[in-house]
């Protein structure tokens, strides 16, 4: 097991968000965690980089492990070097071109060696499906791409650090289908080397790019289990009425 | 029921046609103020007026040399007092501003906006001129740096927080630390924003008179240092204005030319900057 969750509450404010959930994510798979809006999958998500506390007021309970390491006991900049994340709408720095995108993780962490910060600008631009793309405008500015392209760009910002685990917070929901395609597309070749844990309200997405889902409603873990079970014979009745379409 | 409808139309056409015309009157001064300046300095205006020095009553010529290097002294020195401390205290206010010292912070910079500047002039005679025992360049740049204060701390911390969560948070997320996220991505993003509110400080202070009579209180000689009393365009124009002689007083229009052209580049820049800022942040 990549990532142990157990018994993990989390708040913003009074007001409980994630109720007591123990989840488990296995290596190099693809874990979709699906439920109507506001059942707290992305705050989960939030919480397995610690995302979650930057925000004023929020806090966390309960135990994340991390290779068996308790990540609330490890500093969330080091953390985050190691579970990297990409957000609902793409978030290119914008005053940064696309090469200054990709290794901006590095630069800014100190990393001044020209040739090895192209090298893994080419790679991760590679990795994210978008050096066909751009090889020609690496110094034209990131916000010059379309959504989709921008958002293989924030991908390939993620990588270049070379995380172990990969966060993704519904990558597709501000991109057109062809773009979505795309970037479906690149999270199965994704799982290969990386552990990635996606959010998602589409459950179509869910079915197609995942090996396990993780089903939420109401900040409680209802079921979790391998994608084809839970989807073709839920143990839940609360599972069966929502990927039916019965509510949420 | 028609009378009304007739009613409500007439109303509306007069009320249109008195906002337009208020809007208009708003503008006249001004337009009037920049025009008689002009045409009354820009006669005046000659390549001696930048280089030469005032020459002594009676003889012919000379010029505001002095005048504005030490304009530009003062507002080099105003920068040094006034950016820092307002361009560290907006960070503050837009990171941790919601909390009660951010409250406290954002009213009484809101009280110092509004001190007249006169009253930061007689502070600062108080606290630097009179135990220095001279009037001094520094003392002046301090006051006008303590007028930048509010301006900058405002703008600073209204751009930090147009700068969306999204990026801060996509910094985060790469591991970069707090500082790095701040001093890399966040400030960079709103950078275009801040240096309008910093132009626009500086324009205003560029022309404020009534603190420096306190503290720099003008030399008619050449100066840069800090510790002597220094020469400013707004204290050499109310010197020469009030004087009784014709060929001072074209100086002083001169002067006042070359003030109010400054501060409308200023203006202008800022403008230029901003109209980039929205452009980019639309793409």
């Amino acid at each position: 097991m990549k990532i142990q969750i157990e018994k993990l509450n989390a708040w913003y404010g009074d007001h409980k968000v994630v109720s007591h959930i123990d989840l488990q994510v296995s290596e190099k798979s693809v874990t979709a965690i699906i439920g109507p809006s506001g059942c707290g999958k992305s705050t989960l998500v939030r919480c397995l980089n610690r995302m979650h506390e930057i925000t004023p007021k929020a806090h966390v309970d309960g135990k994340i492990l991390l290779d068996g390491q308790d990540i609330f006991k490890e500093d969330p900049v080091r953390l985050r070097r190691r579970v990297g994340m990409i957000f609902q709408k793409p978030n290119p720095f914008p005053t940064m071109s696309i090469a200054d995108n990709v290794t901006a993780g590095l630069r800014l962490n100190g990393t001044r060696d020209r040739g090895r910060l192209e090298e893994v600008a080419m790679e991760s631009l590679k990795r994210a499906a978008l050096w066909d793309e751009v090889k020609e405008h690496l110094h034209e500015s990131g916000l010059s791409l379309s959504g989709g392209q921008q958002q293989r760009l924030c991908i390939a910002r993620a990588l270049a650090v070379n995380p172990e685990v990969l966060l993704m917070d519904e990558p597709c929901s501000a991109l057109d289908p062809i773009s979505t395609a795309r970037v479906e597309e690149l999270i199965h070749e994704l799982k290969n080397k990386y552990t990635i844990v996606i959010v998602t309200h589409n459950m179509q997405q869910a079915a197609r790019v995942s090996d396990y889902t993780a089903f939420l409603y109401m900040g409680e873990l209802v079921e979790w289990g391998k994608t084809g079970d839970l989807f073709t014979n839920p143990k839940e009745k609360r599972t069966e009425d929502y990927i039916t379409g019965r509510f949420g | 029921m028609m009378g009304r409808d007739t009613l409500r139309k007439w109303v509306n056409r007069w009320m249109l046609a008195l906002t337009f015309a208020s809007a208009l009157i708003a503008m006249v001064p001004l337009f009037l103020i920049f025009f008689h300046i002009l045409s009354h300095g820009i006669g005046a205006i000659n390549l001696d007026f930048f280089t030469e020095m005032p020459k002594p009553v009676g003889e012919t010529g000379g010029g505001f040399a002095n005048a504005i290097a030490g304009s530009l002294v003062l507002l080099a020195l105003a920068c040094s007092v006034g950016l820092p401390i307002g361009i560290f205290g907006g960070i503050y206010l837009a990171e941790y501003g919601g909390r009660k010292t951010g409250e406290v912070v954002r009213f009484f910079s809101d009280l110092l906006n509004g001190t007249p500047s006169i009253v930061v002039g007689m502070f600062c005679y108080a606290i630097l001129v009179k135990p220095m025992k001279h009037f001094s360049a520094a003392a002046g740049g301090a006051a006008l740096g303590i007028i930048m204060i509010p301006t900058v701390l405002s703008t600073t911390e209204t751009m930090l927080k147009m700068v969306p969560r999204s990026l801060r948070e996509g910094a985060l997320a790469l591991g970069l630390p707090y500082w790095k996220t701040m001093s890399s991505i966040v400030l960079k993003s709103a950078r275009a924003g801040i240096l309008t509110g910093v132009l626009l400080a500086i324009a205003r202070v560029a022309g404020e008179t009534a603190p420096l009579l306190f503290t720099a209180l003008g030399n008619q000689f050449w100066s840069l240092s800090l510790k002597e009393p220094i020469a400013a365009l707004p204290l050499q124009i109310f010197t020469f204005a009030i004087s009784p002689y014709e060929d001072w007083h074209n100086q002083a229009w001169a002067g006042a030319t070359v003030l109010i052209l400054m501060v409308l580049c200023l203006n202008v820049v800022s403008r230029f900057f901003m109209k980039n800022k929205l452009a980019r942040g639309r793409s």
